[in-house]
């Protein structure tokens, strides 16, 4: 049994999304062209979530990809609220006033993002007001705090990130009269996600990140060939800093049983994620709050159950690593992307595909025979292989499922193997998971032109 | 003396500066041989202003100076056959499905062969002949319909089998061909140098000629062109020729009132080799290969091959774009495909080396049809472009009607397919135009099919009944813009592709016609006519009567109520329109002319009326929506809407009443059909329609209505001999030709236009008469249909053409109808057709070389009218177009 190529296509194709930044008058002003995203599901239901954003108050876009764990409440909530609070910590005090006196009067409140989402990317509902209300304390204090100087974006995405991870913490343990809410913010708080999210801003990229996902820059060298810098250091035990970190902030007593078989506590493959409580609260927290939450919570194994050697909590934290980057006109791309991704390929490549794959859409260097002795059969024979090195990036109109087809579908020699790509997305629900996992892609164009001239 | 010397001055000027352009590669041209011309300065006025220095700027002042005019001035704002001219690959073929375009390939064909001893310009012509190939079943057909209307112009042409065409090409692959047409004196040229040896004739005969004059615009004063504006001043004329080319739209719309030339440049790209080891002689024949979408000609002992690919590219859509001009650069990607098709042809040649891949735009027309004659809103101001990469083809001829046209008012030969007139302001938007052209320019290479409906473009003129139609399964048509139904799938009926309609054989819309035309005669049918062009002529007095009495050829002092057919005869008593004209009121008249006569007719009256303020003339096309009701019970439906007796006593035939259809009022009621089956024209008011025919469907419920489309119609029409105008009837065919006298107010002693010609004719008799035959010994089911342009064989003579052609469902027999003419035996003069010259012939009717028996006959068969009517209605014709 195979899939035809358009039912493969159909499948690839599913969760894609583009976007182009409006150009205005034939002049793009801003340094990004546009992205595609898409992602593939291998667990039912998927558990990565992405976002992207325009800032309204304040210059810049956002990007992010969440890869949730034990289920997709918390990568869910994150993936809505994150980039409120990110917004929200580098408004200036007086957008900020002006926001709370809209709240305060009923005014309609300036629109603070402009979300670009595929229709399969949904907001909780129910959680909003809750959602708001967190957020609009944040801001109060925000406010209360005023330091009088400008906000630094690197400070901003920290603040934002340990911001919103301590609100979930908080929702979680004060709950919710309403008990499909209360049930929500346990699910939140006791399901863990990473996130790896960009903000450009002109020629400033900063990439925060936390957990294993993973950004990366592609760069053309002056040869036309590409290359891959990365922006973000992965939180797990392959890092030995993280590793070290971790080790640090505990006693030496807990040295062997903090990491073990390459995880925390033996449990957790990320180093740093948001939500996760059973890795952040005191044991008397953890039980009373299962023991006072509805029966659902009560009943389930996991959650009730306790890492071994849990002595000095917290093991784990949501603070992300920053790192900053001045954008050049030879940094073709950003690619962002959850671990699904990487494990199945390495970084050089997707630079190369992703390369190749926006460069042949855009400037196939046309032939000139000049003063060539060329004949009609050597002329036709290049044509050829130029339609058929074409036509296989033209089944894609979107990187990122161009990426991911690569992922799923390449062979030994580096191709996309129809055969294989169909055995891999036919795979039964219950299997797939064994042989992949969820992949969720942000490819980010950058604007040569734009960048070359800052 | 000294305008004879700026003559002399001229002719030398331009002649000495090119006289290494025999070589279509150099593109550098030496200018180091000889000095720039000094400007001679440009005449005050002349006659005739010419823009455009290519092969049809050239061949019109040629011809133009040949019929005696001499007061000619050309312009050209580059150099001499500098532009698609001189990049045109030079291949002069006559096989041509469109009968006027084959007639003016063929007289540029002549022209050109004796150009060289006329001129002493060399222009490289070389008999070599063509030969198009045929990858499949229905291509042969289409080659065959060519072959069958070049034999009957004397023009030699044979079917030829795979093997022959390896005889006389030894280098082609003929593995996957099933025919061929071999033409053999289609010829080679070298384009530019035609073109110079035309400016050389012109020259001598006195024509003025300037490079590097630019015209930035055409003066207009009262609809009259009265001047033109170049870089180098200002030149007064009387007529203006825009042979701009590709730049002729953009020229067209420089000036205050734009004159509308419906075209849009596509890059197309051919290629040139170096000689083969053995080079190729100058002689092998041309080989077209409409399947593989490529010509390939010899060339300096290597090829030149180009096509027309499936995805073209069309250019300066926004006007002339310097960035534009200057990326036409070779675009091999663009090419593979053709390249693949050339090398599978001619597979020996993948050794051969690579010269250049020549990129030179050319312009197309929304109809695949060049574009000739005079603006309808500018007197003076002509046109001769969009020669959909035919150029030099149609070069000489196009040149010679358009001439003839300027200077007698008229061309030789029915041009009205070329006519610019057939657009309107409609086929201008640029969009609509490359969007269009992209569809037109891979159809060169494709199956000339019948009835073929252009894809793109549509929808753009529709009546407000369109979704309730669509809705019920119609399939569309498209005539001027405007939407038709040609019929309705029925429900669980939706099989249908577009692909399978397009067959030279039995369609598959035929059994669905045949139920519709079976209502028509037996219960009632509604069929949508909107598009149909609808004038309302008044004045405060007589003026109206007196002016249309004297333009038309029936008498229109009718009582008011009474509707007439008449033609607008042109004074060879040809008809320029045939039409209905109601009598509203003493001084009101309402006139219905076929759809694509909207700016024709109207540019016709325009141009005739007297300027006269008391005069009016409105188009109303857009504001009347009209349904044809149809059949023995559209006089009960009608009456029960309207609580009117219907019945000929109360409402004879070729009567006009407003009166009220359901809660609508006003709707103009007239007892005519354009098929000669009993029924009525409801002109309805547009924002009545939805109600009308709502109410029209429901009453008509217990009679049987539904709806119908054209394909029935015509059906219905052909079975009754009815001719239509612009199918059948053109401005080179007298009401006498077609049994019409009767519509000819002849003995009413009223001066009328055409009314000479057509005494004359009455005293000595016609030259061809419209006759319809039927075929005896053709399976519908089996064989080739007929479609139109087929030969008429008289006795195994050729005699003439079918106009048009349709299935008889009552008959159960096709049904042609035509022309005979009588050529004489010996010296092929044409002689007097009479009556018994028609009777006394044993008929034939050729189908893709395939001959027919038929029955020709004068009266339609009286049994198909259902009912007694009077004598003149069954003659009459409607005047509809397919």
């Amino acid at each position: 049994f195979y899939l035809t190529p358009p039912q493969v296509n159909s499948i690839l194709k599913a969760n894609e999304y583009s976007f182009k930044v409006p150009e205005f008058d034939g002049k793009n002003v801003s340094s990004v062209l546009g992205f595609d995203s898409n992602q593939l599901p291998a667990n039912a239901p998927i558990e990565d979530r992405r976002s992207a954003a325009t800032c309204l108050q304040t210059r810049g876009m956002l990007l992010g990809v969440f890869d949730g764990h034990a289920g997709c409440a918390c990568a869910q909530a994150v993936s809505e609220r994150l980039f409120y609070y990110i917004a929200v910590s580098l408004l200036p005090h007086e957008t900020l006033l002006e926001i709370e006196n809209a709240v305060e009067s009923g005014r309609a409140l300036l629109p603070i993002l402009q979300w670009h989402k595929h229709p399969n990317d949904y907001f909780s509902k129910e959680a909003s007001k809750l959602y708001f209300n967190s957020l609009r304390t944040y801001w109060q204090e925000l406010i209360d705090l005023n330091s009088g100087e400008t906000t630094d974006v690197r400070e901003a995405l920290i603040n934002a990130f340990k911001r919103l991870d301590n609100d979930i913490s908080l929702e979680a343990q004060v709950g919710d009269p309403n008990s499909f809410l209360n049930y929500l913010v346990l699910q939140v708080a006791f399901s863990g996600a990473t996130a790896c999210v960009a903000h450009v801003d002109g020629i400033d990229l900063h990439v925060a990140n936390t957990g294993d996902s993973r950004a990366m820059l592609g760069v053309q060298e002056e040869d036309g060939s590409w290359s891959a810098v990365n922006l973000s250091y992965d939180h797990n035990a392959q890092n030995e800093r993280e590793v070290e970190r971790v080790k640090m902030e505990h006693p030496k007593s807990e040295e062997k049983s903090v990491v073990k078989q390459d995880r925390l506590l033996g449990l957790l493959m990320p180093f740093r994620a948001f939500g996760d409580v059973k890795f952040k609260w005191s044991i008397e927290l953890q039980k009373r709050v299962v023991e006072s939450g509805p029966d659902q919570l009560n009943d389930n194994e996991y959650t009730k159950f306790i890492p071994p050697n849990y002595h000095t909590p917290p093991y784990l934290t949501a603070e992300p690593e920053v790192i900053h980057h001045k954008l050049r006109p030879q940094d073709k791309f950003l690619v962002l992307a959850t671990d699904g991704l990487w494990e199945t390929m390495h970084r050089q490549d997707v630079a190369r595909i992703v390369g190749e794959y926006l460069t042949g859409v855009h400037h196939q260097q046309p032939i000139a025979v000049g003063g060539y002795k060329v004949t009609l059969g050597q002329m036709h024979g290049l044509l050829t292989e130029r339609r058929a090195r074409i036509s296989s990036v033209f089944e894609d109109q979107n990187a990122a499922t161009h990426l991911i087809r690569h992922a799923v579908g390449n062979n030994e020699f580096g191709t996309v193997d129809h055969e294989r790509l169909s055995k891999m997305l036919s795979l039964p629900e219950e299997l797939a998971r064994m042989y992949r996992d969820d992949i969720t892609i942000i490819v980010v164009q950058f604007n040569s032109r734009v960048i070359g001239a800052y | 003396a000294a305008r004879m010397f700026l003559r002399l001055l001229s002719d030398i000027q331009w002649r000495a500066a090119h006289p290494k352009w025999r070589r279509m590669t150099s593109s550098q041209r030496s200018t180091s041989t000889t000095a720039e011309p000094h400007p001679v300065s440009l005449p005050a006025q002349a006659q005739v202003v010419i823009c455009g220095g290519g092969i049809m700027g050239t061949s019109v002042a040629y011809h133009l100076s040949k019929m005696g005019w001499k007061d000619i001035v050309l312009l050209e704002q580059g150099r001499l056959a500098a532009g698609t001219t001189r990049f045109c690959a030079g291949i002069v073929s006559t096989a041509r499905p469109v009968s006027i375009e084959l007639k003016m390939a063929h007289y540029s064909n002549k022209l050109y062969q004796q150009l060289q001893q006329e001129t002493g310009v060399q222009t490289g012509y070389m008999k070599t002949g063509s030969i198009s190939l045929a990858q499949t079943q229905d291509r042969l057909i289409s080659l065959k319909r060519i072959a069958s209307s070049l034999n009957v112009m004397g023009i030699p042409c044979e079917i030829i089998s795979p093997k022959k065409v390896l005889q006389l090409h030894p280098l082609i692959n003929i593995h996957d061909l099933v025919g061929a047409m071999y033409v053999p004196e289609d010829a080679l040229v070298s384009s530019a140098n035609v073109s110079l040896a035309l400016a050389t004739a012109a020259s001598r005969n006195g024509v003025q000629i300037h490079e590097r004059t630019c015209v930035s615009h055409v003066t207009i004063q009262k609809g009259r062109v009265t001047g033109v504006e170049t870089d180098r001043g200002r030149i007064q004329c009387e007529y203006f020729v825009n042979c701009a080319g590709q730049w002729a739209y953009e020229l067209g719309h420089s000036g205050e009132e734009p004159v509308h030339i419906p075209l849009h440049a596509c890059e197309h790209f051919y290629l040139l080799t170096h000689p083969l080891k053995e080079p190729l002689s100058s002689s092998l024949p041309t080989i077209v290969d409409p399947d593989g979408r490529i010509y390939i000609r010899n060339w300096q002992g290597g090829i030149l091959s180009g096509g027309f690919e499936k995805n073209p590219k069309p250019l300066f859509t926004e006007g002339r774009n310097q960035l534009e001009i200057q990326n036409l650069q070779e675009d091999w990607d663009h090419f593979g495909p053709l390249l693949g098709a050339l090398l599978r042809r001619m597979p020996g040649l993948e050794a051969l080396q690579i010269m250049q891949l020549v990129n030179c735009p050319e312009s197309f027309t929304p109809d695949m049809r060049c574009i000739m004659g005079e603006s309808p809103t500018a007197r003076g101001y002509f046109v001769l472009a969009g020669m959909n990469s035919a150029g030099i083809s149609y070069g000489g001829g196009a040149g010679k009607y358009l001439a003839e046209w300027i200077v007698n008012g008229y061309p030789s030969e029915n041009v009205w397919p070329l006519d610019l007139k057939r657009f309107g302001t409609l086929q201008s938007s640029r969009t609509f135009l490359r969007h269009r052209v992209m569809e037109v320019m891979p159809l060169m290479c494709d199956l000339k099919v019948p009835r073929w409906d252009f894809q793109t473009g549509r929808q753009l003129r529709t009546s407000p009944l369109y979704d309730r139609l669509d809705a019920q399964g119609a399939r569309w048509m498209e005539k001027h813009g405007f939407e038709r139904v040609k019929y309705f799938v029925p429900p669980g009926n939706d099989l249908l592709d577009l692909d399978h309609s397009k067959t030279f054989y039995k369609p598959d819309w035929f059994d669905i016609v045949g139920s519709e035309v079976k209502c028509c005669k037996e219960a009632v049918c509604v069929i949508d006519m909107s598009s149909f062009t609808k004038f309302e002529i008044s004045s405060t007095g007589d003026e109206a009567l007196e002016s249309l009495q004297y333009l038309f050829s029936n008498d229109l002092d009718v009582p008011v109520g009474h509707v007439v057919h008449t033609g607008m005869l042109n004074e060879k008593g040809g008809y320029e329109n045939d039409c209905s004209i109601a009598r509203l009121s003493k001084r009101r008249f309402f006139m219905i002319s076929p759809t694509d006569q909207q700016v024709h007719c109207w540019t016709w009256l325009k141009n005739r009326l007297p300027d006269d303020s008391n005069l009016v003339m409105e188009d109303v096309t857009w504001k009347y929506t009209a349904l044809n009701l149809i059949g023995p019970r559209a006089v009960d439906v009608l009456s029960e809407l309207s609580y009117a007796p219907m019945t000929a006593e109360h409402f004879p035939s070729l009567f006009c009443k407003e009166m009220s259809v359901g809660y609508a009022n006003g709707i103009r009621v007239m007892s005519i059909t354009h098929t000669g089956e009993p029924g009525f024209v409801l002109y309805i008011p547009i924002e009545y329609a939805l109600h009308v025919y709502n109410e029209v469907m429901n009453m008509g419920q217990k009679y049987g209505i539904r709806n119908a489309g054209y394909y029935a119609l015509r059906s219905l029409r052909i079975e009754k001999f009815f001719a239509f105008w612009g199918q059948d009837l053109d401005a080179f065919t007298t009401p006498m030709e077609c049994g019409r006298e009767f519509q000819v107010k002849l003995d009413k002693g009223m001066d009328f236009l055409g009314q000479e010609a057509l005494w004359e004719q009455k005293q000595n008799g016609v030259y061809k008469r419209f006759t319809m035959f039927i075929l005896e010994d053709h399976d519908t089911d089996l064989d080739l249909w007929p479609w139109w342009g087929e030969p008429i064989f008289r006795n195994g003579r050729y005699v003439g053409k079918t106009t048009s052609s349709a299935y008889s469902y009552t008959l159960e027999r096709h049904v042609c109808l035509g022309f005979v003419h009588h050529f004489d035996e010996k010296t092929g003069e044409e002689l007097v057709v009479t009556t018994d010259f028609i009777n006394q012939g044993e008929y034939e009717i050729d189908i893709a070389g395939q001959r027919f028996q038929a029955k020709a006959k004068l009266y339609p068969f009286s049994s198909l009218f259902t009912q007694r009517r009077r004598k003149d209605e069954v003659e009459l014709s409607g005047y509809q177009r397919e």
